[in-house]
């Protein structure tokens, strides 16, 4: 099974990344650009074949190491 | 008095505490490999700047998950002095032995200069020669530096006075122009409710001798050291 794990800066909090991309798009002149968010993707191939454990083992990644939940926040999709 | 200085792979600033340790302070200074699992004998500890494991993921997320993490929380759970320069506060943000987070600079870029901070609060063991109010000269060198905290904690280290240094002018005084890196609060330092861990961006190592042209940071060694010795005169008194 296969994880694939989208992290992005939580809504309300400061993102210098996705601003400087969103002024370079405004310059690109993609105007209908806006609320740029710049994250992270991580993919992590499972032993797991369980939908439910697997599930379960990602979430403690995530909450654990992948993402730092006072300033992020993950979503993630399993397959396979 | 021996201070230990966590290395960990990717740790660049561990040989120059060790050098003011040593050499400015005139004290043992013990490098410890991040495998370690012990920190028996020593006084204080340290965590230097750098990069540890490449800032990879985030700065400081995957050095937290070091073996010798596991001892440095003991070590400061039991009363035991604590410093975080840089990378090493991060690291202890990343561990929650401090509270918050680090972001991105404001603007994005790696800033390497001298700036200036105040000491918010004298009355701490790392503070303790400075005067309060004082005005400090000290290098920054980083990338994710703009300090972040909800805040309902952000309050609580307003309220418990657990900002110890604040970004400001070369006179004192605390705007968003002296603020280099979008922290909340203009906030360089802090320390944890019970005082004895530490978490600074600036780099007192770098700035602690005359010959330098800088010797501000010294005085945090400085205190470190008096508070050291302070408290084992109390403990063979008592």
């Amino acid at each position: 099974m296969k994880a694939k794990i989208h992290i992005t800066l939580k809504s309300g909090i400061l993102d210098p990344q996705g601003k400087a991309i969103e002024h370079a798009l405004e310059t690109l002149g993609f105007t209908s650009a806006s609320n740029v968010r710049m994250g992270k993707y991580v993919e992590v191939d499972l032993k797991e074949t369980t939908k439910d454990r697997a599930d379960a083992e990602v979430k403690a990644m995530c909450e654990k190491l992948l993402a730092n939940t006072i300033i992020e926040e993950y979503r993630y999709e399993l397959a396979g | 008095m021996n201070f230990g200085v966590i290395v960990f792979p990717g740790s660049n600033c561990d040989h120059d505490c060790i050098h003011v340790i040593s050499s400015v302070l005139g004290q043992k200074a013990t490098p410890v490999w991040h495998k370690e699992t012990s920190l028996n004998g020593l006084d204080a500890v340290i965590l230097p700047g750098g990069f540890s494991y490449g800032d990879y993921l985030r700065t400081g997320a995957i050095a937290r998950f070091s073996p010798v993490m596991g001892a440095v929380k003991t070590f400061a759970s039991e009363g035991g002095m604590v410093l975080g320069i840089c990378n090493g506060f991060q690291i202890l943000l990343e561990a929650g032995l401090l509270p918050g987070a680090m972001l991105r600079n404001k603007l994005l870029s790696f800033i390497c200069k001298d700036i200036h901070i105040k000491v918010e609060n004298a009355a701490t063991p790392f503070t303790g020669l400075c005067e309060s109010g004082q005005v400090l000269k000290i290098p920054i060198a980083h990338a994710d530096g703009n300090y972040y905290s909800d805040p309902v904690t952000l309050a609580g280290l307003q309220a418990n006075a657990q900002i110890i240094f604040r970004y400001c002018t070369p006179e004192g005084r605390v705007t968003p122009e002296a603020n280099p890196n979008g922290s909340l609060d203009n906030i360089a330092g802090i320390r944890n409710a019970e005082g004895n861990v530490l978490g600074m961006m600036p780099h007192p190592e770098r700035c602690a001798e005359d010959v330098l042209g800088n010797d501000a940071g010294r005085l945090i060694f400085l205190s470190m050291l008096d508070a050291l010795k302070k408290a084992k005169l109390k403990a063979v008194v008592a």
